[in-house]
């Protein structure tokens, strides 16, 4: 009740969430929207009208036009988006689990675990995110797989800062003390008592990086190393694009469609995972509440 | 302090060392032949055949156990050797140092406007919460933080470049690289802007500006949401202390009260943060010199990393911690300068 009222106060947040809710039903859909060909190996496969190398504008076949090797735009948009959120939700969920967990042993255990675990953390930390996924990426092979993989090693150590300080913070309360003092034991202290309550925090940081994290994998396809050629991602799409910024002369937005359209559904993904962790934020926190 | 800086200090060590055996781990993944090609001077030197491939992986001891080939890799880079960059057709440590001053320059002129504008855009949003400028500079903020920035900088190249030709791609044009190449020009620092300056010549220093301006608009418009987010917050908190009624109560005019009182005590937060951020920006500015053609450390880690140039890499990663290590040691030591209650905990 409490947050839809926060909803109504705030038209900004609930805009992230219909936009993403449009983003769930373009990926449920996609098959309707845009049918595959028989000739297709995946749906993943964006069809080619042809090998042209200029990259032609929206028509009647292709409404948002092609990329450079006849792409379909719009073909890749909308299976790009179930890509999208298989990257986002398999990279942050297998990070939560590796980050809970590691932030739950080092602060159920302390002492030289706690310290080990801790300093490993810090070592991940200092390693610059984007190139170490690049590389990654690289050793493994183009796909999704590999991109998720990458990511994951190099992005689950916030988790476990958070998880660990809550649960500190959390075991002090009285009401912890109150289940010790039932005779609860430790496992199911920090399982059913602590966790839960540790996990709001978590939640916000998941939602901001969902989105962070189909930038950094758009990313890594715009620097070369992601998926394969003409996979329905929507950083293929943009890299495509990287060619053609500068039209002909006396016509400088001659390819405006190649960045457009695949620019504006990463944006527009980004912003509406941003807007909820952001709402999701606002609500938890006593500060706003006035 | 002394003793807490040094503790800090003592961390750097481990986090390379940990650094050095993760990238080298990575390397040995890859069979011995493909290791062997970073050894050979020339491709031509892996066309002899299986048995020439098997004499060279001898050779160089590729198929050692993994502690004696780290042990002989680590060797080398202690005593000062990064390494062959395939990528640079350098020494790793020559094109480290050649495009460190390039990297600087854009993240300096980048990271202080962008600290500025996060600063005035908090501290407004915190003093009219939940008004309208408070929605407008929330609605910029995570506009600019949803941005990718590969999008936003192809727009600007789109607009800027291919629209207008105001800021063309690169860091010189052709004319300006010519000169700044010739033996009049002397290169005090390797930032073009500097050196320009230095030597007087200000058609170099214009053309220079002219194209670190969009990656500079790209960075700071992509940067300033987290900061200004930092800031509205911090500053929601200053503005409910007990000394900042007190100081309205005494009937001070409120704009002395928000911007005097309120808003220095409510940057300390900040202080970390951006500390945090140049520390990424100096190692993170990777799609946006990659974009702008502009050959800086970010673009050439890119490169590496594709290429699988391990030593390379290894000595971007070795850059970036020590970069980090010390940034955050910069922002614990500065912080009981700006905050006295620090130093008494």
């Amino acid at each position: 009740m409490k947050s839809l009222r926060y909803l109504a106060r705030n038209p900004v947040s609930l805009f992230g969430i219909v936009i993403l809710l449009a983003f769930v039903l373009i990926a449920v859909f996609a098959p309707i929207l845009a049918p595959t060909q028989s000739f297709q190996l995946s749906p993943y496969d964006t069809p080619r009208a042809g090998f042209l190398a200029t990259p032609q504008p929206p028509s009647p076949e292709a409404i948002f036009g092609t990329t450079q090797g006849q792409y379909d735009i719009f073909y890749g948009v909308v299976w790009g988006t179930r890509t999208a959120f298989k990257i986002g939700l398999g990279v942050v969920a297998i990070s939560v689990l590796i980050g809970t967990v590691v932030g739950a042993v080092a602060a159920y255990y302390g002492g030289l675990a706690e310290e080990i675990l801790m300093r490993i953390v810090d070592v991940f930390m200092a390693v610059p995110f984007l190139i170490a996924a690049m590389v990654l990426t690289a050793l493994l092979g183009k796909g999704i797989v590999p991109i998720t993989i990458a990511l994951t090693t190099f992005g689950w150590m916030s988790y476990a800062r958070i998880v660990r300080s809550e649960i500190l913070r959390i075991r002090e309360m009285d009401y912890i003390h109150a289940a010790r003092s039932y005779g609860a034991s430790d496992l199911r202290l920090i399982v059913l008592h602590i966790l839960p309550n540790a996990m709001f925090p978590v939640l916000v940081l998941a939602t901001m990086a969902t989105g962070s994290m189909v930038l950094s994998a758009s990313a890594l396809s715009f620097l070369g190393v992601g998926t394969e050629e003409g996979y329905a991602d929507w950083g293929q799409f943009i890299a495509y694009s990287r060619n053609w910024i500068v039209g002909q002369p006396g016509n400088p937005f001659q390819f405006w469609y190649t960045l457009a359209f695949p620019g504006a559904a990463v944006f527009l993904f980004v912003l509406s995972w941003n807007l909820v962790g952001d709402a999701l934020r606002d609500m938890l926190d006593p500060r706003h509440s006035h | 302090m002394l003793n807490y800086a040094l503790r800090r200090l003592m961390m750097l060590p481990i986090v390379l060392f940990a650094l050095s055996l993760m990238i080298f781990a990575l390397q040995m993944s890859l069979s011995p032949t493909q290791r062997l090609a970073a050894y050979a001077p020339s491709p031509d030197y892996l066309k002899g055949g299986q048995e020439s491939i098997r004499r060279m992986i001898e050779q160089y001891g590729l198929n050692d156990p993994f502690y004696i080939q780290y042990g002989r890799w680590i060797g080398g880079i202690l005593s000062g050797n990064l390494g062959w960059s395939e990528t640079a057709r350098q020494p790793v440590s020559t094109a480290l140092m050649s495009l460190f001053p390039a990297t600087l320059e854009l993240v300096v002129l980048a990271f202080v406007p962008c600290l500025l504008l996060a600063v005035f855009l908090g501290s407004r949003a915190g003093i009219h919460l939940n008004r309208w400028p408070d929605h407008v500079i929330r609605i910029f903020t995570i506009l600019g933080w949803s941005f990718p920035v590969y999008v936003f900088g192809l727009l600007m190249l789109l607009i800027f470049y291919s629209a207008l030709d105001w800021f063309p791609p690169g860091r010189l044009s052709q004319w300006a690289q010519t000169v700044v190449s010739s033996s009049d020009f002397v290169r005090y620092t390797g930032a073009n802007t500097i050196d320009a300056l230095l030597d007087g010549n200000l058609a170099i220093f214009g053309d220079a500006l002219r194209h670190l301006a969009a990656p500079v608009i790209t960075l700071t418009y992509v940067n300033v949401a987290s900061m200004t987010r930092v800031m509205r917050t911090s500053m929601l908190e200053t503005l409910r202390q007990d000394y900042v009624r007190t100081a309205r109560a005494k009937g001070l005019p409120r704009r002395v009260v928000e911007l005097r009182h309120a808003r220095r005590n409510a940057l300390l937060p900040v202080a970390t943060i951006a500390g945090m951020e140049l520390a990424v920006m100096m190692g993170g500015v990777v799609i946006t010199e990659t974009i702008f053609d502009y050959t800086g450390l970010g673009q050439f880690a890119a490169k590496t990393a594709a290429n699988l140039d391990f030593p390379a890499v290894l000595g971007f990663g070795l850059y970036f911690a020590v970069v980090l290590v010390l940034m955050n040691l910069l922002v614990d030591l500065i912080y009981p300068l700006l905050d006295p209650r620090v130093k008494t905990q």
